[in-house]
């Protein structure tokens, strides 16, 4: 079975984020009053060859924390989003 | 879509359509029509502009290959030549500025390893509106990271260029871009096919439909249902093309070491109207045809029309000629650089014609012995496009503009005049590496760049090279011929003050619109101008470029001929004086204190611009400045060799005059200058170029070896003290004058 | 005489500086590939500049799983000593082989200027000639130089005299103003700055030579050693 994967990558939480910090600054010249808190990632779509959702859960997991993500200073999250 | 209409959404005119059907004596299927309009586009034929780039002298004893190869190559002496050329990349740059600049750096630095050559610098000559504006401002950031973006990654050092900043150019921005490169004399390779049998293999990424732009209308065409290609939107079509520089890394690294070998008999980059290009200017370079499999090219997306792979433009691809019995050594050369290559043709006999003459035909099929799609002679898509004589007429304002002489100018607030001159680019360069190879003695900001002649697998020289990119619209406006002329004197200033005599001259053409017949004066002006220049200092033009069409809303631009400069000194062991003079020196200006045929002209400078003044009298080419860039050159070449001179900081005068030449030395040392008697504001403004703000701690010997050599020097002051006074009414701290350079150009990006 | 291993990854931009570099202060160094496994007969290594694998994904994520890494990993673990500079220090964070991460720049804009260093330890393969509070001009070249560790890892790297290199005008947001850090046993060091470009005065700065100076004569001193040898 084949498995439609997502992996976001963010920075943890207290790792600066200058370029989220730079987008957060020019809202208000936009209007955007209403937002703040912007963190910047990265996200990936895979598709996963696995006997079970759990399964593909697994070796994304995987992928996501020894190669997609760096975890001194990003998490990963995984989710998957159904039969590919 | 009938197919008279065809041709003409095409871009070929009726007369071209009929040329066509000259050529191949039968009407030309789709896919031939659209090898044709791409071949003969303005942007590959020159057609508006061949006639004129005629003029120009291109030999010299020290050209190995003039215009018409990939990039020029000189011989730079020690076994070391050097390749050259300069482009534009406009058009891409003002749709998307990150990509646009990026494949523009990309596409030159693939004529530039096409020679043999490996990159060793790049510089970017850039205009753009003014910076209050929002899109300006997002031109400028997006293309100032897509050059850092790609050309620090691929690993070519940016060692220069302009930042122009001008309402002319706020709808149609310019970037140019120039590349140098060095190889060993006997590595020097051509873009040419020979010997039948040989194979062609295309190496570098995949073929997608990037860049297809103009020919993408075959899609609506009703041709694309009959290849099997749905008919796909135009957001499927993008004409944008994204450049890797990882991918070009490896090209460049694995094309290098194919000619290191010898494993190639020619190679060609991919750049304009893509495979067609390639193959049709490599074996029309031959003489010989060639059978290009259109099956056998590696895609990046399904479903592509003959059509389609044979005029993208998807970046970082080379077509090389290869023996059949070194395929297997070339395959295994990409494959350590994980390089993707793939046997896509093959170099045929050519044939003889109906008059018995030999003609290479170049065949795309599908399958190397499948059916033929498309056949035509490789030389009437590569060099037989029409030439136009464009109508010219000199614009109706010109006798009024020339008339208009800024000298009235009330001379205002001389300090601020100053301070407005001064930008410090810094905040652009320091986004750009200017240092890899450990080449670089003078990097971005200065006169000129120079570098050390070295790199991986060059012969070791203590040779340098230096070069400069000039322009000046602002003068080729009012005149084209004699702005383009002191274009280039400016420019040999520059090369003098990092003591390199100059040996080559690339021109990139940016004009308006070539239909209009002001425009198509303006072109054949400014040619004109540089022959002429180029004449008088025995300088021969190896390389060029024409961008046409620059303008927006039926408004062209200022003619803008970018011309880049490549000066060579024999020992360069010990930098040159620079910028910074000392306390105690004695500042001196040398060469002709006053011009022809008015001793101080405002005509075209930065402070007439600044008033809306834009016309007037230029100054004439003056062989007295000539003599003093000689001078120059001279002091300083000694100084870089090691040797005694008596110059101790030198910059020449330029943009804003010798009050901005004066205002930043002071900035760069620190110290200040009072010069009691300038001969009014227009002396402190006037741009008329080859003279020098040199600094001495030896006047009685500078005085004596410049008049020996018959220069002129006036002496200006002794620097000292920390405020830079010009005559009675200017007077600023040098503090002041060091934080407006830092800040101006920041300041104005509202960064 | 000794031999630096200089690994070239595809992408690598400075390997030829580097080896350049070193063969002027009189040392030896020869280009190594990423795919070779073995690197017997080197007594040092050095992971030059540049963007290995395009700096895709993160800098230097994609180099660590290079085959060559490995052989890295065993002989820097064996104490011989291991130099990264800018893309190399990258890589050897990604690695594992130094603690902490580098982030993008504060500016968020690539950076290329000289950066006045100042020494901040001498236990290090790389600044043993020179003093403690020597300053040392040398070039940055980065876009992603921006230490970050977690407080943790920063107390960790003061204690055990690890912070080599500090910048007195911190240009890009670094931790600690940090531009270089050592392992714990001194053998493994990463900076941004590049300490190649900085061997002449021609191009403006001589100062990088008593880094390097210090990096051959580890060198030097590893390749007496008898039992070290860098095979995975």
């Amino acid at each position: 079975m084949e498995y439609a994967v997502r992996v976001d990558v963010t920075l943890k939480r207290g790792i600066a984020d200058p370029e989220g910090a730079t987008i957060e600054r020019a809202l208000p010249a936009l209007g955007f009053d209403s937002v703040h808190s912007v963190r910047t990632g990265k996200a990936f779509s895979l598709v996963v060859e696995a006997d079970s959702e759990e399964g593909a859960r697994e070796v994304a997991g995987s992928l996501a924390t020894r190669l997609l993500s760096n975890p001194v200073i990003e998490d990963a999250a995984v989710s998957v989003a159904g039969v590919a | 879509m009938s197919d008279e209409a065809l041709h003409r959404a095409l871009g070929l005119t009726d007369d071209e359509y009929a040329l066509v059907e000259g050529v191949l004596a039968r009407a030309p299927n789709h896919l031939e029509l659209a090898m044709f309009a791409v071949m003969w586009s303005e942007h590959c034929s020159y057609k508006s502009s061949r006639l004129h780039l005629r003029r120009l002298p291109t030999s010299a004893p020290q050209v190995l290959v003039g215009p018409g190869e990939n990039a020029g190559v000189i011989d730079a002496g020690d076994g070391v030549a050097i390749a050259l050329r300069i482009e534009s990349h406009n058009h891409p740059s003002a749709i998307e500025p990150y990509q646009g600049a990026a494949t523009g750096v990309g596409g030159i630095l693939r004529d530039i390893f096409t020679m043999g050559a490996r990159p060793l610098a790049v510089m970017d000559p850039l205009f753009f509106g003014p910076p209050d504006d929002a899109r300006a401002r997002w031109l400028v950031e997006g293309v100032v990271s897509g050059i850092s973006g790609y050309g620090n990654s691929v690993g070519v050092p940016t060692i220069g260029g302009e930042l122009t900043f001008d309402e002319g150019y706020a709808q149609n921005p310019l970037v140019n871009v120039l590349c140098v490169g060095a190889l060993p004399r006997e590595r020097l390779v051509l873009g040419r096919a020979s010997g039948e049998g040989n194979l062609a293999v295309l190496l570098g990424s995949r073929t997608g439909r990037d860049g297809i732009g103009g020919v993408s209308v075959l899609a609506s065409a009703g041709l694309s249902g009959a290849d099997g290609a749905a008919a796909l939107d135009e957001q499927k079509r993008p004409s944008v093309q994204v450049g890797d520089p990882y991918e070009e890394k490896r090209l460049i690294e694995a094309c290098l070491a194919l000619l290191d070998e010898g494993l190639v008999v020619g190679i060609q980059d991919l750049g304009g109207a893509g495979l067609t290009c390639a193959a049709s200017e490599t074996a029309a370079r031959g003489g010989v045809g060639m059978d290009v499999d259109v099956t056998a090219v590696p895609l990046r997306e399904a479903g592509m029309a003959p059509w389609e792979v044979m005029t993208s433009e998807s970046q970082e691809r080379m077509l090389a000629i290869v023996r059949p019995e070194d395929l297997a050594a070339v395959e295994a050369l990409c494959r350590r650089w994980e390089v993707r290559s793939a046997v896509v043709g093959r170099v045929t006999a050519p044939v003889l014609d109906t008059a018995g003459a030999p003609v290479g035909m170049l065949r795309v099929r599908a399958g190397l012995d499948g059916p033929v799609l498309a056949e035509a002679p490789a030389a009437a898509l590569a060099d037989e496009a029409p030439l136009y004589d464009r109508p010219r007429a000199r614009p109706a304002d010109l006798e009024a503009r020339l008339a208009d002489d800024p000298a009235d100018e009330p001379a205002g607030d001389l300090a601020a005049e100053v301070l407005a001159t001064l930008v410090d680019p810094a905040w652009v360069y320091r986004q750009y590496d200017s240092q890899l190879f450990l080449n670089t003695v003078v990097g971005p900001g200065r006169d000129a760049s120079l570098l050390r002649l070295a790199g991986p697998g060059l012969p070791e020289s203590e040779r340098g090279f230096a070069l400069t990119t000039d322009s000046n619209p602002r003068w080729c406006a009012i005149d084209p011929r004699a702005g383009t002329a002191l274009t280039l004197l400016e420019a040999i200033a520059n090369l003098a003050c990092v003591g390199a005599t100059p040996a080559a001259v690339v021109n990139c053409l940016n004009f308006g619109n070539p239909e209009h017949p002001e425009v198509m004066w303006q072109l054949s002006e400014a040619v004109d101008g540089l022959a002429e220049a180029c004449r008088a200092t025995g300088l021969p033009v190896i390389g060029g470029n024409v961008s046409l069409y620059n303008e927006s809303a039926g408004r062209d631009i200022d003619p803008t001929p970018v011309l880049g400069v490549l000066g060579l000194l024999e020992r360069l062991v010990a930098p040159p004086p620079g910028w910074t003079w000392r306390a105690d020196d004695t500042i001196v200006l040398l060469g002709p204190r006053e011009a022809r045929p008015d001793p101080f002209p405002l005509a075209g400078s930065l402070f007439a611009r600044r008033r809306g003044r834009t016309g007037g009298r230029l100054p004439q080419f003056d062989e007295q400045a000539l003599s003093a860039c000689r001078f120059v050159a001279g002091e300083v070449a000694r100084a870089c060799a090691g040797e005694a001179t008596s110059v101790a900081a030198v910059h020449d005068v330029g943009a804003g005059g010798l009050a901005s030449a004066l205002a930043e030395m002071s900035a760069a040392s620190g110290v200040g200058l009072a010069w009691g008697d300038p001969r009014g504001h227009a002396e402190l403004f006037t741009e008329a170029p080859g003279r020098f703000v040199v600094a001495t701690r030896d006047p009685a010997a500078l005085v004596a070896s410049a008049t020996a050599a018959g220069v002129e020097v006036t002496t200006l002051g002794v620097a000292g003290g920390d405020r830079l006074v010009l005559g009675e009414t200017c007077d600023l701290a040098v503090a002041a004058l060091a934080e407006r350079c830092a800040s101006a150009l920041p300041a104005a990006l509202g960064l | 005489m000794s031999l630096v291993g200089v690994v070239v990854f595809p992408g690598s931009n400075c390997e030829h500086d580097v080896v350049r570099a070193l063969g002027a202060l009189g040392g030896r160094a020869e280009l190594v590939w990423h795919a070779e496994t073995d690197l017997s007969g080197v007594d040092a290594i050095v992971l030059p500049g540049g963007f290995a694998h395009g700096d895709y994904l993160r800098p230097g994520a994609l180099a660590r799983f290079s085959p060559v890494m490995g052989a890295v990993a065993a002989f820097a673990e064996a104490g011989g000593p291991v130099l990264g500079i800018c893309n190399g220090f990258q890589v050897l964070t990604e690695a594992g082989l130094l603690p902490g991460a580098l982030q993008k720049n504060r500016g968020l804009t690539f950076l290329c200027q000289p950066a006045t260093l100042v020494v901040a330890s001498t236990h290090s393969a790389l600044t043993r000639a020179a003093h403690v509070g020597d300053e040392l001009v040398v070039p940055i070249n980065h876009f992603s130089g921006s230490y970050v560790c977690d407080d943790a890892t920063y107390l960790s790297l003061v204690e055990h005299d690890q912070i080599v290199l500090r910048y007195r005008d911190n240009p890009n947001g670094s931790r600690g103003d940090i531009a270089g850090i050592a392992n714990e046993a001194g053998n493994v060091v990463g900076l941004m700055p590049h300490p190649e470009r900085a061997l002449d005065t021609l191009l403006g700065s001589a100062d990088g030579r008593v880094l390097l100076e210090g990096f051959l004569a580890a060198a030097d001193d590893a390749a007496a050693r008898a039992d070290l040898v860098a095979a995975p």
